[in-house]
């Protein structure tokens, strides 16, 4: 925990989809450890590090909002992309919007802010150039001078995250009064083990004035 | 083809006048709007859509610009299908290497295709490289000011079914918005350019569909759509000089002195400034429109 950092992000919407409700996307009440680990990501990553989400600090009370899109229903194909390949000629490699269309709501969050608490461990793929502090000030630099790999988002990329670093002398934002007491989140998606055949993992959020304890991911069930 | 070595921002100011910009399906076609608000919405893939069309539009003929996700008006393709279907090709069943393969594909995709390069696009489903994350994501665009949508009613002298006949017209409906200036928020990392091979070519192009995109989207629900200021801020740095939200701050549009209590009509009934003097280092400001 000697590595920690705690980041300040914000946006005006989020969507942090239950997998149980996909098709017509339906958020979580708060972001996800996973969504939490991405965001950290998209700033500072390299693989001889692992982010650690600790804590996620709520800090605006949970509302939603629904949003109809037209989508598309299918993917492309390796074959066909492979077969036009072959035949060096782009013009039948295209996905016709309009015939194959799915009308999709989102019950999407309105109005985000959160505090992440997190820290990092070394991978297998650590070797002895990789001192935590290295690591540890190339975040602290970025996240303080606005900089990123590629713009974080809650969610999906439609809604970017801004955010900040909360110095460790800093206080922590406001949190609103609406989230103080206990509530019950139920169980929801930790993170996902890819080393694992991506097997997702979840845990059981419960949130005291604000505050979400996250479980390390082994303790999580899968 | 050399990626951007550069990340940017940028600000797109539009406008509706007597038009449906983007229709709520939810909502039987009504303009969206937020219900928190009541400002107007445009969803980041209907502005995608349109970028999609102008480039399909500019680079018709073009090598390296073809568009993945079509809508059927920009293409010619179907007549070529039958001539194809002449042509029986068997699959070799040779297969490389998974990975190998995937990239590959991958690359190839990203060469010929500005959509996939740009915004990126799910490709095959097992393969795990057969995602492609592009540099240009946007945000949903919001008008500045409520914006209250009308119902006009309309007839038609003519009827559809020959059971009609003796009704002589029917009635229809349209939904506009009488003005509305929409506010976007664009974002373009030069680190997933790397990736996908977006150039300066391709940013220059971007800039100019985002200018030029409502000029080739006239349509009966549109009414007159424009884009009305372009701003972008070019970081000197990769991966950037300054946080988003801060620039984007700075891009300040309100209504013009002592008309704040009168429904805006008119881009003129706005003023942006830019508050260049504060911005952080090592970021500059482009104004393309």
């Amino acid at each position: 925990m000697a590595f920690g950092i705690r980041l300040h992000i914000w946006g005006e919407r989020a969507c942090f989809t239950r997998p149980e409700l996909k098709t017509e996307r339906f958020s979580y009440d708060v972001i996800t450890p996973s969504a939490a680990r991405g965001i950290l990501e998209a700033i500072y990553w390299k693989p001889a590090i692992r982010w650690c989400v600790d804590r996620i600090h709520v800090l605006k009370p949970i509302r939603f909002e629904s949003l109809r899109r037209n989508e598309v229903a299918g993917k492309l194909s390796e074959r066909t992309v492979t077969k036009a390949m072959k035949e060096g000629r782009v013009d039948e490699v295209a996905y016709f919007v309009d015939q194959n269309r799915q009308q999709r709501a989102a019950t999407i969050l309105r109005d985000v802010g959160y505090v992440i608490e997190a820290h990092f461990e070394f991978t297998s793929r650590a070797d002895d150039i990789d001192t935590p502090g290295k690591h540890l000030d190339i975040f602290n630099r970025r996240a303080r001078q606005g900089q990123c790999f590629h713009t974080p988002c809650l969610g999906t990329r439609e809604f970017p995250a801004n955010f900040t670093l909360v110095e460790s002398d800093e206080a922590m934002p406001f949190v609103d009064d609406q989230l103080s007491g206990e509530r019950d989140l139920g169980f929801m998606l930790h993170d996902i083990d890819f080393a694992d055949g991506k097997v997702p993992r979840f845990f059981r959020a419960t949130m005291r004035d604000g505050v979400i304890e996250v479980p390390p991911f082994e303790e999580a069930l899968a | 083809m050399t990626a951007i070595a550069n990340r940017y921002e940028f600000v797109l100011l539009f406008d509706v006048n007597n038009g449906n910009p983007n229709g709520d399906p939810d909502a039987g076609n009504l303009p969206r709007l937020d219900p928190e608000t009541n400002q107007g919405l445009v969803t980041d893939v209907c502005l995608k859509r349109k970028i999609r069309n102008y480039v399909a539009l500019e680079k018709e003929k073009d090598a390296g610009y073809a568009i993945y996700m079509q809508e059927k008006s920009v293409l010619n393709n179907q007549h070529k299908k039958a001539y194809d279907a002449l042509e029986i090709k068997s699959e070799p069943k040779k297969l490389p290497k998974e990975a190998e393969k995937a990239r590959a594909v991958t690359e190839w995709m990203c060469k010929n295709f500005f959509d996939v390069r740009t915004f990126g696009a799910v490709m095959t489903t097992e393969v795990n490289s057969g995602q492609v994350r592009g540099p240009v994501q946007m945000a949903f665009a919001s008008s500045i000011d409520p914006v209250v949508p009308m119902e006009v009613s309309i007839t038609r002298m003519a009827v559809t079914n020959e059971r009609d006949l003796e009704k002589e017209r029917t009635m229809g409906r349209k939904h506009i918005i009488p003005y509305g200036l929409y506010r976007a928020h664009g974002y373009v990392s030069a680190k997933l350019a790397e990736r996908t091979g977006f150039s300066e070519d391709d940013l220059a192009l971007l800039w100019r569909a985002l200018v030029n995109m409502f000029e080739h989207d006239r349509s009966a629900a549109r009414g007159e759509m424009s884009a009305r200021k372009l701003i972008v801020f070019r970081h000197d740095h990769p991966m950037g000089n300054a946080p988003a939200h801060i620039l984007f701050d700075s891009v300040k549009v309100e209504r013009v002195e002592g008309e704040t209590d009168t429904p805006a009509r008119h881009y003129s009934d706005y003023r942006v400034a830019i508050d260049a003097e504060s911005l952080p280092a090592g970021v500059s400001v482009i104004e393309h429109l």
